[in-house]
């Protein structure tokens, strides 16, 4: 097993580190304030080629494949969840079924410029009623002629408002189920279209989420993505992509908590002394280092080591934790936390970029997806509580940027199946027998 | 003089030279006592400015005056001071580190085919050979340098060597050998004054004031540059502020900004990276005021004050006002 | 117009730097390697010349041992059009002047109208490459530039350098080389097309037997580095605002005599 990321995929990710770094993470706290979207910075991304990162050169995207996606949206979230969010939409729920399942008339029109960067895209499948539930369509596209007439409204919808582009999905045949749905694409201002409410949210708050209302929208025939009957298929498709990018996207903003963690252990001073300097901190320090370094550069024979040394992490983690609240002394604390968030870290990005590669290789990766997420999800939000609980009192204002990256954490776990739906998925699976890794 | 140090004038284009020739001039008189000549390009020097460099303890002055050398072009002048250099053989050839010589010194040395020391903080004579130190990666190390022949061409950072005493009344001869011009493929085309802030120039001031991203924006500088007023001090900025936009970049202070080497440097809500580090760590006196008692700068601080900066710039104005009417 | 542009590449400024054995060099275990950021302003600075000419070629040149085709390849993915890495042990312990020397020769071979360098390298800070290839080419220069514009027919440039209290602005006729200053420009990133299309560009090697000459022994030489001394403790003024601000300006006259 090849795990070394190529030569290429490193420029990106130093590229995107250095980008995300100097651009994104200074204005992340005032977005997230403001709830403003960062058309600036969003706008320097699709510069960079970051918005069509799966789809090829021809169709306006940069093709640099799934795993540099992963990559680069790690980078990204680390800095900021909601430009994350935004890129992750673009790419994954929008980019890719229109390259995957349109026409080239339609990736002209649809797919070129959101892939190059100039506009958004936006993917409307959830409805107010009905949740992870995308077989329970009460949105309905009737035929009309050379139209379809859309009625009905989509609610949570990632960028709904800054769209130019909605992946719209809707009945056309009611008595058919899930297999009665299609997908369409409606442009920004066709009458019929309007977006009714934004909400206020926990987390990811400079992206905006939208309820988008159809009215009697009529949408040309020619913009019916697939065939009629195809939009489960599609939407589905689009999902398990988006999955494997809200892994990244869990794994950046660990990652990003985790750091600042890191520096705060070496920096904040007790006894005298930076906390990082005492013995037990530097061990640890040094084996996340390894560990990290490992993951990382990718080396086959290093991630047997961290995959032995995760395992082992754990254990000796859920032994130490029996003891927690018994006063082990705040040094030691400090050192099994970080300790933990390095190999849960690790473990995540291991399973998402195995996804990626799946999917980079033309393979099945649905259930390598949901693993992905479900895990990368789960351990965003561990690593965030406990990247809180390092920085003590401190953590819980919003002078430092552990703060944001636990609040933008939580959505990893609902959106795009919740972690309880990734355990269906992955237990359907298991269960099929179409999963032996498991 | 066979074996002459010789030090380059730089000066403030009105015919006198800076006070940081006395630095240079100073050195190069400890290393060779009494060979110490003053080798001055210039359109115009001014009879004070001639006196001020015997003062400090040139030996000789040669005077290379010409209408050509100004405004200053490295073709120019090379041309004419490799002239001069053959025909005098000096042992040594040292300059401040200003933008012009930094240029300047780096072309001789190539026309001279011999080494340079540029930037140096530090110089020892071992036997025959003079060995060079000079700051490098960011100034986090020092690097010992020596010259395979001679003349030793180096430039010396300022406000970092102590400056010759003047002696008054001391006099020196002054030369003035035939310039050698070359034909400038340069064409001046104009000079844009800076507006001034009345401050003294960053490299060159004794005392500079730092703000960083402490400041909060481009308007909270007034408090510092008043200060700056009272006690006579150039005021810099960190990259963070500058990157912002507060300030202009010929403030920053740092690597990739302005080298300075002050007896007294202030800096207030300077976190101190080390790209800023590098540019001030040769400071005599570094204090840091500071809201945040983990910044980095509170390492390398002789004073520090863990404090909002907005209350103690007032504070130490009105402080230092009072000690100077005493 | 074809634009040469030299580049080093050098720790990255936040990297621990450690010397090594010899005593002489640093220990580049670990060492995260970037362009020095100067070099970068000469590149954007190129690379915008071209773009606002709608044509011309940009050659990215570099002197150092393997590890700087990475380097190269960065500028190959902000767009240079193809790369020549002086590549030779021979050079191993090349000062600014064997250095300057190397690549003045390629700028015969190459025949650039421009010229373009970073004001100083951030590792040795020696800024004096840029200045030893002019006079050893003989074209004009300008150091510390804060803008440029070529004239239309492409026979001269107009300059600005910064000097001590303002810029001073010069015609130089072309060929000439420049040397880029902060400020002259924000050096861009490079796109994933530009990484992705930076392998298909060439990256010659050149060894110092293809130059013609044998490069000469350096004129300046590392004795040895040594780290710096260590500053003694500070000292944290406690109290309220009023009384600290007391005592420092106190302890700054009386105790350290800095005022």
């Amino acid at each position: 097993m090849r795990l070394e990321l190529t030569g290429e995929q490193q420029m990106i990710q130093a590229t995107v580190r250095e980008f995300a770094d100097a651009q994104i993470r200074p204005i992340a706290a005032e977005i997230d304030r403001d709830c403003r979207f960062p058309h600036e910075t969003v706008k320097g991304m699709g510069e960079l080629g970051l918005m069509g990162m799966v789809i090829p050169e021809r169709w306006g995207g940069s093709g640099a494949g799934a795993v540099a996606y992963v990559v680069a949206l790690e980078e990204i979230a680390r800095a900021c969840a909601s430009h994350a969010v935004v890129m992750s939409v673009n790419n994954s729920l929008y980019g890719d079924p229109l390259y995957r399942f349109g026409t080239d008339a339609q990736r002209e029109q649809f797919l070129r410029p959101v892939a190059s960067g100039h506009a958004h895209g936006c993917f409307a499948l959830t409805e107010p009623q009905a949740g992870s539930d995308a077989t329970n369509q009460a949105t309905i596209a009737s035929r009309d002629g050379d139209h379809y007439v859309l009625t009905g409204r989509k609610r949570f919808i990632t960028t709904g408002r800054e769209a130019s582009f909605a992946l719209v999905f809707g009945q056309t045949d009611r008595a058919r189920g899930h297999r009665g749905i299609s997908a369409f694409v409606v442009e920004k201002g066709t009458p019929g279209f309007t977006v009714a409410r934004i909400e206020d949210k926990l987390g990811i708050r400079a992206s905006d989420t939208a309820e988008l209302v159809f009215d009697d929208c009529r949408v040309p025939a020619a913009n019916r993505l697939g065939e009629e009957g195809q939009g489960f298929r599609i939407a589905l498709s689009a999902i398990d992509g988006g999955r494997v990018g809200i892994a990244a996207q869990a794994v950046g903003i660990a990652a990003g908590a985790y750091e600042r963690s890191v520096a705060y252990a070496r920096e904040r001073r007790s006894f005298g002394v930076p906390i990082g300097e005492h013995q037990m901190v530097q061990w640890m320090l040094a084996d996340m280092a390894v560990a990290i370094d490992g993951a990382r550069v990718g080396i086959a024979a290093q991630a047997v080591g961290i995959a032995a040394g995760a395992y082992e992490r754990s254990v000796a983690y859920a032994r130490e934790r029996r003891s927690f609240g018994v006063p082990i002394g705040e040094h030691q604390m400090v050192q099994w936390m970080l300790a933990d968030m390095a190999v849960a870290i690790d473990g995540a990005r291991l399973l998402t970029l195995r996804a990626a590669a799946l999917k980079e290789a033309g393979r099945p990766f649905g259930t390598a997806a949901a693993m992905a997420k479900l895990f990368a999800a789960e351990m965003a939000m561990k690593v965030t509580t406990d990247a809180i609980q390092v920085h003590g009192g401190y953590g819980f204002i919003k002078d430092y940027e552990v703060e944001r990256a636990f609040r933008d954490a939580k959505i990893t776990q609902l959106y795009e199946g919740t972690s309880q739906i990734q355990k269906l998925v992955i237990a359907r699976a298991v269960l099929r027998g179409d999963h032996d890794r498991a | 003089m066979p074996n002459a140090f010789w030090c380059l004038v730089e000066d403030d284009r009105n015919g006198s030279p800076k006070k940081v020739m006395a630095e240079v001039i100073g050195e190069a008189s400890r290393l060779a006592p009494g060979r110490a000549e003053a080798v001055w390009l210039t359109d115009k020097a001014s009879e004070a400015g001639l006196k001020q460099l015997a003062e400090w303890g040139a030996a000789r002055v040669l005077l290379l005056e010409h209408a050509a050398l100004a405004p200053y072009r490295s073709e120019v002048w090379v041309a004419a001071a490799a002239e001069l250099a053959a025909k005098e053989a000096p042992k040594a050839i040292f300059a401040p580190v200003t933008s012009r010589q930094r240029e300047f010194v780096a072309r001789l040395a190539a026309r001279l085919g011999v080494g340079l020391a540029a930037d140096s903080v530090g110089f020892a004579l071992e036997g025959d050979t003079l060995v060079a130190t000079r700051p490098v990666y960011a100034g986090k190390l020092l690097s010992k340098v020596t010259w395979a022949k001679a003349p030793w061409v180096a430039t010396l950072r300022p406000n970092v060597f102590r400056p010759a005493e003047t002696q008054t009344g001391k006099t020196a001869p002054v030369e003035r050998p035939a310039v050698a011009t070359a034909a400038a493929q340069m064409k001046f085309v104009e000079r844009r004054e800076e507006v001034s802030t009345g401050l003294p120039e960053l490299t060159e001031a004794e005392t500079v004031i730092s703000g960083g991203r402490g400041m909060k924006g481009p308007e909270n500088y007034v408090i510092l540059e008043e200060l700056g007023r009272v006690i006579g001090a150039a005021v810099g900025a960190s990259r963070a502020a500058v990157d912002a936009g507060w300030r202009p970049h010929r403030f920053q202070i740092g690597q990739t900004g302005r080298t300075i080497s002050p007896k007294l440097y202030l800096g207030f809500g300077v976190s101190g990276a080390i790209q800023h580090l590098a540019g001030m760590r040769t400071s005599k006196v570094i204090v840091a005021v500071n809201k945040d008692p983990e910044a980095p700068i509170f390492k390398i601080a002789d004073f520090g004050l863990v404090a909002d900066l907005f209350e103690v710039v007032p504070e130490l104005t009105k402080e230092f006002k009072k000690l100077l009417e005493k | 117009m074809k634009i040469l542009v030299t580049i080093k590449q050098v720790p990255d400024t936040a990297t621990q730097v450690k010397i090594a054995a010899d005593g002489k060099s640093i220990d580049t275990t670990g060492v995260t390697w970037i362009v020095s950021p100067y070099d970068e302003f000469a590149v954007e600075e190129a690379l915008r010349i071209k773009e606002k000419r709608g044509q011309g070629e940009v050659v990215a040149v570099s002197l150092g041992p393997d590890r700087v085709k990475e380097a190269l390849r960065s500028c190959l993915a902000m767009g240079c059009d193809r790369a020549i890495h002086l590549n030779d042990p021979a050079w191993a312990a090349a000062d600014t002047l064997a250095t300057a020397r190397a690549l003045a020769a390629v700028v015969k071979q190459e025949g650039p109208q421009l010229v373009l360098c970073g004001r100083q390298a951030i590792d040795d800070d020696m800024g004096a490459v840029t200045a030893q290839l002019a006079e050893l080419l003989g074209w004009p220069c300008a150091y510390w530039i804060m803008e440029e514009a070529i004239d239309a027919d492409g026979k001269s440039v107009r300059a600005a350098r910064q000097v001590e209290g303002g810029l001073e602005v010069f015609d130089l006729p072309l060929p000439a080389v420049l040397a880029a200053q902060k400020g002259l420009n924000e050096p861009r990133y490079p796109t994933l097309k530009g990484i992705m299309g930076a392998k298909k560009k060439e990256i010659r090697d050149v060894k110092a037997a293809d130059l013609g000459a044998a490069p000469e022994p350096p004129q300046l030489s590392i004795v040895g580095l040594q780290a710096l001394p260590p500053r003694p403790p500070g000292r944290i003024i406690q109290g309220d605002v009023p009384t600290a601000v007391k005592e420092l300006v106190r302890a700054l006259r009386e105790d350290a005599k800095a005022i």
